[in-house]
């Protein structure tokens, strides 16, 4: 721990992205201006599962402002999209990036039109006529398993692509005649990630170099460098990716897309900028979707309340492809590996399946997975304590691992270490005077009135001995931080994220200047551009300030070590007699001090102050592996009051207590949390991608897919603690997630609290006004469904 | 089908940001379209083309409306203020430094819809709380902020705006 009061780390520094971005002066990839630009139209399937007979192109080509319309049979040198793993069981789908012969869901892209503008290409994209050949569409989840289901990709044999089973402890615990269970099965069903700004590309070619550029609304630039130097075959060093200001990203832009790929193909054809802006309903239609699971799990406790086994059926639903470079493995697997929280039960046993259906892939959405499992361990956990006539804080206490457990290894593998549990849910307890509500609630007429709780551990920043997602062929657990001083004494730092709302050329530059002693405000963050760095990914996976913000104190103090040295020979003095603040160097106890200006001018161009053994590049490089990963925890609790005769649920109170270790900045930390739960909110009560028997969604517009508004999401109040610290440089856990994981699960069981008067229990998120009216007026309930063997 | 000839252009003239401009504009040329590439006003942003999310206000004759709601070829002979025309605007200098204090903004692209929808509101010199305020701003979409940011910072302006003139 730093017993020294910090300057930096730990305050409220206001954040240096907000005057370009308040001004308009932020500058997204659809702001990007280049001349001689073309534009693309995507024309997409409109039925779900099918063949292509013919595309016939020649009314579109006819359209004056065209110039071009490509369909697979252009592109037939591409290999196709193939996301592999080291997975057992395992069979990896292959996608063209366009679609070759047999469609899988609405919106696959089939031919696209390159043109002047983009109402032309869209003009044209009309005219196409495609003859296809129907099959059966693969739509529901769980028929999908079945023997007699339509297959998907015929080469696999099965719509089955991935199963594993986990086995912890024994079944010996089952004999046991005092043995008491809760069981039922859950279902989260189907998101959109939704980031304001929809998926945007423009690739510009230099003319002389044939260098290319992507900009791209991407979380993972060096993903997308790399997988396209994969595809494409072009050397790193001709083709850059830049993510440039993004409008949010969720996990939606955390992945490789097929028209990412075109339109760095058809810039080199063209030898001309290209550009693809996608529009609201396509990115409804094609950006990668997230959380559709079905889990039959059972929780098995004795009599005093001690959970002994948990049991889970998962099947993921993981649409038409497995997504690169994440895999269908990504969510589906999480949720096993999650569901066990952080409470002690010695036997686990778990059975996932990743299940193809004829519905856009899903990828990452914030959360992955444990926004499913959490909810339902936390729901069972309510209903157990219905069961035992216990307190469900109570119930939570007692199974929860304590502090002199860890670390502890839960039944999936998952090590927790250096978690505040029973702290988070201790502090929140107290701030939503849990008890006094539970007073009120048994004493007075309260239905309709409930209080719901929900802990949960999570893995962030995740080092490289564990994948993001299991047995991927990715390292997502370094990152590296160029730190330099040029021959002006300006500080630059380069890093291979790729901010996107974070605002971490903030949080990067407080932490810097903290270790090094200067202004956060004189310090440059680059990040987001892969012609700057050798290798890295992006910004996902609750990493960015954990992983980025550790290797930013190791090449800082490598750089001060340098400083230090070279102060010492300027002062005639030792190091420990020198002393960096504010930007400039002191010589303790004397009055004797340089800027960094004179620093750097000693260094580069006086040739006179320093031998030359000292005159070396004010430049460190240096890479950072956590090697595992920081357990992230929090409780939430939600305060609901349903209208009884409307069924419209008011969040009326809503807490999170959390331990992300040291806090860099706390008011971006908050909102994080506040954003969080606010998506939270939306996948609890209003947010869900339906799609018919045919496989069209008929959510495709923000009108029919809720997104919350100001109106729904109340102040949320959040307690920090930071006693329990993690084991890397800087004592920072990622957090970026955490507050979708809590929220759907708090929301869920105080909704259940609220209407517990009539003996039901919420199943299925979302529990929207119509799908609450339903359970309680006609019983009915959508969950009632049979899990194949 | 037949398509729209693209000789047979509308010539609108009007103000942009205190600026009179001239142009010639295909017919179905979205307005925001029109102010992000024939202005070059990329600080107008387009959310959904459906008139939901609100990136796109502008102010129309000082009414907030959905640029990607109505044609460029509709704005002849008025007078349309975007976010460009603000930004430096001292008079909006306090509800400024109100968002970046509360934090009302993660990745922008939401804000400067938020921006002229607050200033809309701002310019009605009415007294709202925050309850009144969560439901004036329930027509803009953001996804990052949770809105408690947004929601405090146009309070403190009101709060701030409001003594002031009682003093």
């Amino acid at each position: 721990m730093q017993k020294k009061s910090q300057k930096y780390v730990g305050k409220n520094v206001l954040r240096f992205e907000d005057e370009r971005l308040l001004s308009g002066n932020g500058v997204y990839t659809s702001d990007l201006k280049f001349s001689s630009l073309l534009h693309l139209s995507f024309l997409r399937s409109n039925i779900a599962h099918g063949k292509i007979v013919s595309i016939n192109k020649e009314k579109a080509e006819e359209i004056e402002g065209i110039h071009g319309v490509f369909t697979y049979e252009n592109f037939k040198e591409v290999p196709p999209i193939k996301s592999t793993s080291r997975m057992k069981n395992y069979f990896a789908t292959n996608q063209n990036v366009l679609c070759s012969d047999k469609i899988r869901y609405v919106g696959e892209p089939l031919a696209v039109v390159v043109a002047e503008n983009r109402y032309i290409a869209e003009d044209a994209a009309e005219l196409i006529e495609v003859e296809v050949k129907n099959l059966d569409p693969v739509i529901d989840t769980l028929e999908a398993t079945k023997p007699y289901s339509e297959i998907l990709h015929n080469e696999i044999k099965s719509n089955v692509i991935l199963e594993r089973n986990f086995n912890t402890g024994d079944k010996n615990f089952l004999h046991d005649k005092d043995l008491l269970s809760v069981k039922n099965i859950f279902r989260m069903t189907r998101k959109s990630p939704i980031s304001m700004e929809t998926r945007s590309y423009v690739c510009n070619i230099d003319k002389l170099t044939k260098i290319l550029t992507l900009y791209s609304s991407t979380q993972v630039p060096g993903v997308i460098k790399d997988a396209l130097s994969l595809f494409l075959k072009i050397p790193g060093n001709k083709l850059n990716v830049i993510a440039p200001d993004v409008g949010g990203g969720f996990g939606g832009k955390a992945s490789l897309y097929p028209e990412e790929i075109i339109t760095v193909l058809l810039c080199q054809r063209f030898n001309r900028p290209i550009k693809w802006v996608s529009d609201r309903f396509e990115d409804f239609m094609s950006t990668s979707q997230g959380f559709e699971e079905v889990m039959e799990v059972e929780l098995f406790f004795k009599p005093t309340g001690q959970f002994i086994g948990l049991y889970g059926k998962i099947i993921g639903d993981v649409g038409s492809y497995s997504i690169y470079p994440w895999t269908a493995a990504l969510e589906p697997m999480q949720v096993a590996g999650f569901l066990q929280g952080p409470y002690k039960i010695d036997n686990f046993n778990a059975n996932v399946k990743c299940v193809v259906t004829n519905k856009p892939p899903t990828g990452p959405y914030r959360g992955v997975g444990r926004p499913a499992a959490v909810f339902a361990i936390e729901r069972l956990i309510d209903m157990a304590a219905k069961k035992l006539k216990t307190d469900p804080a109570k119930l939570r206490l007692q199974n929860m691992i304590d502090k002199k457990d860890l670390p502890y290894r839960i039944g999936s593998g998952i090590v927790w270490d250096n978690a505040g549990f029973k702290e988070c849910l201790k502090s929140a307890l107290r701030i939503s005077k849990y008890e006094k509500f539970r007073r009120i609630k048994n004493n007075e007429n309260s239905n309709w009135l409930g209080i719901g709780i929900a802990s949960y551990g999570e893995l962030t920043g995740i080092g490289s001995k564990i994948s993001v997602a299991p047995g991927m062929p990715l390292n997502t657990g370094t990152e590296t931080c160029i730190i330099e001083i040029d021959s002006t004494g300006s500080i630059s730092a380069t890093f291979a994220i790729a901010s996107h709302g974070q605002g971490l050329e903030t949080t990067l530059a407080q932490i810097i200047a903290e270790t090094l002693g200067s202004k956060p405000d004189d310090i440059k963050i680059n990040q987001g551009n892969t012609s700057l760095i050798k290798h890295g990914t992006g910004t996902y996976a609750s990493r960015s300030a954990a992983i980025a913000g550790s290797v930013a104190i190791k090449s800082t103090k490598k750089l001060k070590n340098q400083i230090m040295k070279i102060a010492s020979y300027i002062f005639e003095t030792t190091k420990k007699n020198i002393h960096i603040n504010d930007g400039f160097i002191f010589q303790k106890d004397t009055n004797k001090k340089i800027s960094f200006y004179d620093l750097a001018k000693a260094v580069y161009s006086d040739m006179e102050t320093l031998p030359i053994k000292l005159r070396k590049p004010l430049v460190a490089t240096e890479t950072y592996d956590p090697i595992f990963g920081a357990t992230t925890t929090a409780t939430h609790i939600a305060i609901v009051e349903v209208n009884p005769e409307t069924y419209k649920i008011k969040i009326k109170d809503y807490i999170v207590s959390e331990d992300c270790g040291k806090v860099i900045n706390p008011m971006i930390v908050d909102g994080q949390v506040q954003g969080g739960v606010a998506q939270g909110i939306g996948a609890a009560l209003y947010e869900e991608l339906k799609y018919d028997e045919a496989g069209q969604l008929k959510t495709a517009t923000l009108a029919d897919y809720l997104i919350p508004t100001s109106s729904e999401v109340p102040n949320i109040k959040i307690e920090h603690i930071e006693n329990f610290l993690p084991d890397n440089l800087g004592k920072f856990k990622g957090m970026g997630e955490g507050g979708t994981i809590g929220a759907t699960a708090a929301i869920a069981n105080a909704v259940s609290d609220a209407i517990s008067h009539l003996n039901i229990e919420i199943t299925e998120l979302p529990i929207s006004q119509d799908k609450l009216y339903n359970l309680i007026n006609t019983g009915e309930n959508q969950n009632e469904l049979k899990f194949g063997k | 089908m037949k398509f729209y000839n693209s000789k047979n252009k509308i010539n609108i003239k009007f103000k942009l940001n205190d600026k009179i401009i001239e142009k010639e504009v295909e017919p179905r040329l979205l307005l925001s379209d029109f102010l992000r590439y024939n202005c070059g006003q990329t600080g107008t942003h387009v959310g959904c083309e459906h008139g939901i999310c609100g990136a796109c206000t502008i102010l129309f004759n000082e009414q907030p409306i959905r640029s990607c709601l109505m044609l460029a070829a509709q704005i002849r002979d008025s007078e349309i203020l975007t976010i460009e025309g603000v930004a430096n605007d001292s008079k909006y200098k306090d509800l400024r430094e109100a968002f970046k204090k509360h934090h009302a903004l993660q990745c922008g692209f939401c804000t400067p819809g938020f921006f002229i929808t607050i200033i809309s509101i701002l310019n009605e010199n009415v007294y709202y709380d925050e309850e009144d305020l969560r439901e004036k701003l329930s027509g803009n979409i953001c996804r990052c902020t949770g809105y408690t940011g947004i929601i405090l910072a146009v309070s403190e302006v009101i709060k701030k705006r409001h003594s002031k003139e009682l003093i």
